[in-house]
């Protein structure tokens, strides 16, 4: 992994904020472009570059990642309940809650490392998971989520007690004189947050995701992350501590999953427990690796490829399988539905066990690996053709 | 009397009722290369450890400039000035050849901790110009961009004596910096070593290889049974009885 | 007095299930150096075997019987299982005892599930970070759990115990504790059976040359594989009898607990919680932090603990994992130079 010239990093970032603005267009022929699901793709590309900074540059694999992504919905929740439904201040706010959350999981965990990390991680995250379902239900009103209300009427305003069954502050809002009608709908100034608005929003803040997280992988903070994940010890011993790099990488990684869980929030104002769960911490890490760790653009399309195949793959029921393999006799065709029938609808996860396993086993870089590979052995057939000598060790 | 950088003060150390060292005093002298020798077993390697720290003695001290660096964590020792070369090559396996002396020569100019999230690496061209000095005076200019890991043991131990030497360490640490190395190398790395000599870097070198000790070192102690048993000038070392009797069937002096 | 001793009896099937599930796990790591995130999944293979043998065995014969008429005026069917017309009275005893019985399918299914697994998977891996270890056995337990899932549907299925053990025991009374300590027979039953496994495996390793070798691999795995012992080959079946151990401890815990597809990952998490409390590779320590930390959980489950810290049962284990990481890096009886890279 050298480092990338400027001018290649900022064509790299050109094309992908391109391809990100005209997603809409680029995916319809695919079947997915539409605003909910490109939403999608962008909320969890930004919570994988995250996970990204940490996993893919030092190493440190954290399987409780996913808390820090409910902590982000719960903090945007209050805002929309207590200041506006505006998101910048939701937006703002969950960033720093996830923070600082970060710090303080991030500076116990990171005492240790390898697998009582992710054990230590995997522990706290289960930990906020419980507490979100029983003794915290008066902050995340346990099994039920946290959800936006109609707005108090001002004159009770005054005397208003919060109740989360009942109606919502917004002491903003109220402030502005701003009118609601039914449930309100977050907005940015006005602009209504569902839709391609709303995916836009989400675009804006992936992009800017990406463009931070190509400026910390070259600079020299990155540099001593990729010396961490490559030789930690000997990295003590040239008189570096790695204990504060490690943390503000916990610490970056955490505030891009809040930001990621505010925006789940921004695009549908609910937050549940079940956000945190290990399960969901174990989905971000089969995008980064889907993707390719430590890469820059693998943990977008490893996270834009699950999501995309979730969708795809959770629709497809046994009639549109029979019609699939309608040109087959019907006894093979109900052989062929039954057993396809296992990976797709509600047997989605079984596929989703499946790839991992064979990412893991086949192409331990991730897709980006296997592009590069792909890459290499062009290169080299070209190079042979034209007899000229090659120097590249082979893989 | 000369400087005095590294004081090795009353040392003793146990491994489970084993005495690993006892009474252990050495003074390394400012400029010059002090050679630990002594046969297997004899304790060398846990004296390294504990003057790097990685190793509490039970009781004494080792004082490097005034500084005592017993209880200090690696990165403050080597922030002190005290840089260390291990037995078997320890470098950054996934970087670059480049990238692998980057990482120590900004350790030495940002300290052991600096928030640098913006700033490309790449714009470091100062550091990057000293960096390919470095490697290309050791005779690794071809191998800049080579990722450490595919290189050859030799070249390994020469990278890492480049992330050592670019930090400009006022102590430097050498444990068995020829081990494991085919005759012609072993004289490669001295013909190095004598260079880094001429800089006037004090060093300490821990070797078993007579060869590479006598061409080397100013002083000389020697290490048996976890105490020193002698200690001075080669020529007096050569011609010591005891220490031709601790190296009796060992190897030929 | 009574309450904590209820609170103890309470602790010691739940930690015998942690202990079984922990000991399996500490075996693999110390021996194999394999982090195998797909161990409660074979916890949760265990149960399902229970599961399917118990619906084998009540699978019925339906016979119509013209004489008698239902209330509908249809005939009435008379349902009976095969075995119970094949064998009799020893049919009927058969599906009594159905959850004890599996373990004969148990046993064998599990051994073959644990060498197909290393065989297949899990030796290519011995070798690669434990990262990519963690991953591809997280792969794996996906799979196995959707697997089951689709067989047989997302909701729990209870089992029943043997009638003669379906009672309450009447533990108090014969400590002389008062009767308000009664204690379900079962469970009883699940403890001593954990107390036999355990024993069991640990009398395997200690006095067997099988177990020597093991243990000395456990020790040190390269210096083993100098003498020239086929270390591989005795590792595949530990491999295959940490995996038996686990499928004993899910079957026979069905009666507890209905068992539902994702009983493993649930019992993965406190395990890997055991283990590490314990000390990775420390048999004895997996044992000891399994039973403590069931006691300790169902002591904070308690309404007066819980009046004091709210919420400490839910987070109680993770907590105490949390502590003794930190104070302790290698658990309470961990060696040293285990896990450690």
């Amino acid at each position: 992994m050298n480092q990338g010239s400027l001018t290649k990093d900022i064509i790299l970032f050109v094309i992908f904020a391109g391809l990100v603005i005209a997603a809409p267009v680029l995916l319809t022929p695919l079947g997915a472009g539409y605003p909910d699901l490109l939403q999608k793709f962008a909320i969890f590309g930004i919570f994988a570059i995250g996970f990204n900074i940490l996993f893919g540059l030092t190493g440190y694999l954290s399987f409780g990642h996913a808390a820090f992504l409910g902590v982000g919905s719960y903090a945007s929740v209050w805002m929309f309940k207590l200041l506006s439904m505006n998101v910048i201040p939701a937006v703002i706010f969950s960033v720093i809650v996830a923070g600082i959350f970060a710090l303080l999981i991030g500076f116990i965990t990171l005492r240790r490392s390898g697998i009582y990390f992710s054990i230590l991680t995997l522990a706290f995250a289960q930990m906020s998971y419980n507490l979100a379902y029983s003794v915290l239900t008066p902050i995340t009103n346990g099994e039920t989520g946290l959800q936006v209300r109609q707005l108090a009427p001002s004159d009770r305003a005054a005397d208003y007690v919060l109740n989360l069954r009942d109606e919502d502050l917004r002491i903003l809002d109220q402030a502005f004189g701003v009118v609601e009608q039914g449930i309100p709908i977050t907005n940015l100034f006005g602009i209504k947050m569902s839709g391609y608005p709303g995916f836009y929003f989400c675009a804006v803040l992936l992009i800017i995701a990406f463009g931070l997280s190509i400026l910390i992988a070259r600079s020299n903070f990155g540099m001593m992350l990729k010396a961490i994940k490559s030789n930690q010890n000997r990295l003590n011993y040239t008189g570096v501590n790695t204990r504060p790099y490690l943390i503000t990488a916990f610490v970056i990684s955490g505030m891009y999953a809040g930001l990621a869980g505010s925006l789940l929030a921004v695009t549908d104002p609910l937050a549940g427990a079940e956000r945190m769960q290990w399960t969901a911490s174990g989905e971000v890490v089969l995008m980064t690796i889907l993707g390719g760790a430590g890469t820059l653009i693998g943990p977008v399309l490893g996270a834009t490829l699950i999501k995309y195949f979730e969708n795809i793959f959770s629709a497809i029921n046994d009639n549109v399988l029979q019609g699939f393999y309608s040109f087959l006799p019907d006894s093979l065709n109900e052989i062929a539905v039954a057993v396809s029938g296992m990976f797709v609808g509600k047997g989605w996860h079984l596929t989703l066990g499946l790839l991992f396993m064979v990412i893991v086993v086949f192409l331990p870089g991730g897709l980006m690996q296997g592009f590069q590979l792909i890459a290499n052995r062009f290169k080299r057939k070209k190079k042979t053709d034209s007899t000229q000598h090659s120097k590249q060790a082979a893989e | 009397m000369e400087n005095i950088v590294l004081h090795v003060n009353d040392v003793h150390k146990s491994f489970a009722g084993l005495h690993a060292l006892s009474d252990i005093d050495l003074a390394v002298r400012e400029g010059e290369t002090h050679a630990i020798i002594g046969p297997n077993g004899a304790g060398k390697s846990t004296l390294l450890n504990v003057c790097i720290g990685r190793l509490k003695p039970d009781s004494g001290s080792v004082v490097f400039d005034g500084v005592t660096l017993t209880g200090k964590k690696p990165y403050e020792i080597n922030q002190l000035g005290v840089a260390r070369v291990f037995q078997t090559p320890e470098v950054f396996p996934d970087l670059t050849a480049l990238d692998n002396v980057m990482v120590p020569a900004l350790a030495k100019r940002d300290g052991s901790f600096k928030m640098s999230v913006i700033k490309r690496l790449s714009r470091e061209k100062g550091l990057r110009a000293q960096a390919e000095h470095m490697l290309e005076d050791l005779g690794m200019a071809d191998q800049m961009q080579q990722i450490a890991s595919e290189m050859s043991r030799g070249n390994k131990r020469r990278l890492e004596l480049a992330m050592s030497l670019i930090q400009k360490p006022r102590l430097l640490l050498l444990d068995e910096p020829t081990a494991g190395m085919a005759r012609h190398d072993t004289n490669a790395t001295i013909d190095l070593l004598k260079k880094i000599k001429e800089g006037g870097m004090t060093k300490v070198i821990i070797e078993h290889d007579m060869h590479v000790v006598f061409s080397l070192a100013d002083r000389i102690s020697v290490l048996a049974g976890g105490r020193i048993i002698a200690q001075g000038t080669p020529d007096e070392i050569k011609n010591n009885p005891k220490v031709k009797e601790a190296y009796l069937g060992e190897e030929q002096v | 007095m009574d309450a904590i001793f209820l609170q103890i009896l309470n602790g010691l099937d739940k930690g015998g299930a942690y202990a079984l599930i922990a000991l399996g796990l500490t075996l693999a790591f110390g021996t194999l150096g394999v982090v195998n995130f797909a161990h409660g999944a074979l916890f949760m293979l265990g149960a399902f075997c229970a599961v399917s043998v118990n619906k084998i065995l009540t699978l019925q014969q339906i016979v119509l019987d013209p004489t008698q008429k239902t209330a509908w005026g249809t005939p009435l069917e008379i349902r009976t299982p095969y075995v119970e017309s094949w064998f009799g009275d020893f049919g009927l005893f058969l599906v009594d005892y159905s959850v004890p019985v599996s373990l004969l399918v148990t046993i064998p299914f599990m051994l073959l599930v644990g060498i197909v697994m290393e065989r297949g998977l899990i030796r290519h891996f011995y070798k690669r970070p434990h990262a990519d270890q963690i991953l591809v056995t997280f792969g794996l337990a996906i799979v196995l759990q959707e697997i089951i899932k689709h067989y047989f549907g997302a909701n729990p299925i209870p089992q029943t115990a043997p009638s003669i053990v379906s009672g309450s025991a009447n533990i108090g009374l014969w400590i002389g504790l008062g009767e308000s300590v009664v204690y379900p027979w079962w469970r009883l039953v699940y403890f001593g059976f954990s107390a036999l496994v355990i024993f069991a495996v640990f009398a395997f390793l200690k006095f067997t040359t099988f177990g020597m070798v093991v243990r000395a691999g456990m020790f040190n795995r390269e210096q083993v594989s100098m003498l020239g012992i086929n270390i591989e080959k005795r590792f595949t079946i530990v491999f295959g009898l940490a995996a038996v151990v686990a499928g004993m401890a899910g079957a026979m815990y069905t009666p507890v607990l209905p068992p539902d597809y994702h009983i493993g990952m649930d019992f993965l998490v406190l395990s890997f919680v055991v283990v590490v409390v314990g000390g990775m590779g420390s048999l004895g320590g997996a044992v000891t932090a399994g039973f403590l930390l069931g006691i300790l959980q169902s002591f904070a489950s308690m309404n007066e603990v819980k009046s004091i810290i709210p919420g400490i049962d839910q987070i109680i284990i993770y907590l105490v994992a949390v502590v003794v990481l930190l104070a302790l890096p290698r658990g309470l009886m961990g060696r040293k130079g285990v896990m450690e890279d």
